[in-house]
């Protein structure tokens, strides 16, 4: 597998939206270089004949009626929110960092 | 020298591709129990699921799958035995988990085609466009831009977020890329969206509403220069809200490509926002690149796999397809094209059928819908199908194919019915609107007439066939415009031996 680079590590971080200096970047490089290694294990025994998995239960179609059921008051969906106005969501601007 | 339409297809080749985007009308959301009003007050239909809470588990509504398997049937697509959610990982505020859960590559429906037949110059020509995936996933929520200019994005000191819509059941449909339309492009992509709305529209799993958001275009279209066999780089315009937005964004779109080429720039692949108001499109937000999204499947989720049971019965309720339909009904009723096109612009095609099958007369049954009961819907800006049944129609229009009500008479009756003065036979009874058949009825009314105007029967008697209009003038004036003006006349002229 091909080695974790800085700048993959900087692309990640503007992803993730997660502020790094040049010191940390250069750090976590080699940790997840790390981490990549140990999980890597796991593709030796992950065979042909071993289907992918994307969680433990062996289960499908679990579907619900198509019935409402009675959602937060505007109060309680707002009770969280950093910011509010008019009943709303209040975020800052949302471009400019693009 | 900037090339017009005309001058941009003479040289370069578009190819085009289209994402519609499908609100599904369940009562409840993708994953959550909230209600899907459309209107409804600011974050009043959220929950834990929806608001991305933590420690909240989705749950997929089976009626979402059913309408995606549904319109995945419909445009000729494979059914997935096997699909799953993927998580479409990205930072903007219209999804509150920080991911849109989607399907990826593991969609439910695949490899379908719609035929889309549009008007050319060289008759009607039938395009094919093939259909790449049909996928679910969940909306957004709305966002709404304060401060700066237009209250557009850019500029804006803040943002405000409604997620009532984050979470409502969204069908995406993708075609593959579609060559050879040449000039004809902007009309195919019209055509297609119209004949998919009336697709899912027939199927009843949408309210397809275009300037609602229930039914949303992306429209990506490239150039190349003719004859060349290659595709050039695409634009993606957004905010195509209504069909024929569609067919004015590519055109437009198609004329600013070929400028450019022209002038030796480069297209820039990036999303586009169309503008209502003058046509054109403007750049919108740069968008991050597919493999950004960092799509992996959803823990929370289980797959689907329908069964070929399930699938078989699904495919045994799809409804005729709307375009076929059409063309059989045409026949049926054998009416001309522009009265067809009348009678789809008003969506009065189903309450015509109707009324027919509920035994009117088809000439009678279209001219009642398309002329009287449409004027009135007109004035009271409904829709033609709230004011009155099919079934109160047909009654009426019996009533004049029996010589009942004359033409006059059953407006009276429409109005009456339509005022809310019950039935037909009600507003009749209500009203005294029954035709006045009985000849001795009539002839003492006539007599009475001749005698009013002795002159004019004497020419009449003489002769004088047109002067028979003042007599019959006094006849229906004297039985209040209840009698048949054709019946009078016949009676009248046979009494002064003319008949």
């Amino acid at each position: 597998m091909a080695a974790i680079s800085r700048d993959d590590v900087a692309h990640l971080a503007k992803l993730a939206r997660v502020e790094m200096t040049p010191d940390e970047l250069d750090h976590m490089a080699v940790e997840l270089e790390q981490i990549l290694g140990a999980v890597k294990r796991v593709q030796e025994v992950a065979t042909a004949d071993i289907p992918p998995t994307s969680h433990p239960l062996s289960m499908s179609n679990i579907f619900r009626d198509d019935v409402v059921k009675p959602s937060l008051t505007n109060e309680e969906a707002l009770s969280g929110a950093p910011a509010k106005a008019e009943d709303r969501f209040k975020v800052p601007q949302i471009l400019g960092e693009e | 020298m900037t090339l017009d339409y005309k001058g941009a297809t003479q040289k370069y080749e578009p190819t085009l591709g289209l994402e519609v985007h499908v609100e599904l009308n369940t009562n409840s959301k993708m994953f959550c129990s909230c209600a899907t009003e459309f209107g409804a007050s600011p974050n009043t239909q959220t929950c834990p699921v929806c608001l991305g809470l933590p420690g909240a588990l989705p749950v997929v509504n089976g009626k979402a799958i059913e309408s995606t398997i549904l319109i995945g049937l419909a445009l000729n697509c494979s059914i997935a035995p096997y699909s799953r959610f993927a998580r479409k990982n990205y930072f903007y505020p219209d999804m509150p988990k920080n991911f849109q859960t989607s399907q990826y590559d593991e969609p439910i429906c695949v490899d379908g085609y719609l035929d889309v037949e549009i008007e050319t110059e060289d008759g009607p020509k039938t395009f094919r466009v093939d259909i790449e995936r049909v996928h679910m996933e969940e909306d957004t929520g709305k966002s709404l831009h304060v401060g700066g200019a237009t209250g557009r994005i850019h500029g804006a000191e803040y943002s405000l977020l409604d997620y009532n819509r984050a979470g409502i059941p969204l069908v995406e449909i993708v075609t593959r890329i579609i060559p050879g339309t040449g000039k004809y492009a902007p009309q195919v992509a019209r055509a297609y969206v119209t004949q998919l709305r009336d697709i899912l529209r027939a199927l009843g799993v949408s309210d397809v509403k275009m300037e609602q958001g229930s039914l949303r275009c992306d429209a990506n279209v490239s150039l190349a220069p003719i004859g060349s066999g290659l595709l050039g780089t695409r634009s993606e315009t957004k905010n195509v809200n209504s069909l024929r937005s569609v067919e004015r964004a590519l055109t437009g779109e198609i004329e600013r490509q070929a400028n450019r080429l022209e002038a030796g720039m480069r297209i820039i692949q990036e999303t586009r926002h169309f503008l209502e108001e003058s046509g054109l499109t403007r750049p919108g937000r740069s968008k991050e690149q597919a493999e950004d999204y960092r799509y992996f499947p959803e823990p929370d989720l289980v797959p689907v796999t329908p069964d070929a049971k399930w699938i078989e019965e699904l495919r045994a309720k799809l409804p005729e397809n709307p375009a076929d339909r059409r063309k059989r009904l045409q026949k049926e009723w054998n009416v001309p094209d522009s009265e067809m096109t009348s009678l789809i612009n008003a969506e009065l095609v189903d309450v015509v059928e109707e009324t027919i099958k509920l035994g009117a007369e088809p000439t009678r049954a279209r001219t009642w819908w398309l002329g009287e009961i449409s004027r009135l819907a007109n004035e009271k800006e409904v829709a033609p199908t709230s004011l009155i049944t099919t079934t109160f129609v047909a009654e009426i229009i019996a009533l004049i194919s029996s010589g009942d009500l004359t033409d006059k008479l059953a407006r009276q009756v429409v109005e009456g019915v339509v005022n809310g003065e019950g039935s037909p036979a009600e507003v009749i009874e209500k009203r005294g609107l029954k035709v006045v058949s009985d000849d001795s009825a009539l002839m003492v009314a006539i007599a009475a007439a001749i005698a009013a105007q002795p002159d004019t029967a004497e020419r009449i008697r003489g002769g004088n066939i047109p002067a028979a209009g003042a007599l019959i003038g006094a006849v229906m004036k004297a039985t209040g415009g209840q009698a048949d003006a054709a019946k009078v006349r016949e009676l009248l002229l046979r009494h002064l031996g003319q008949g």
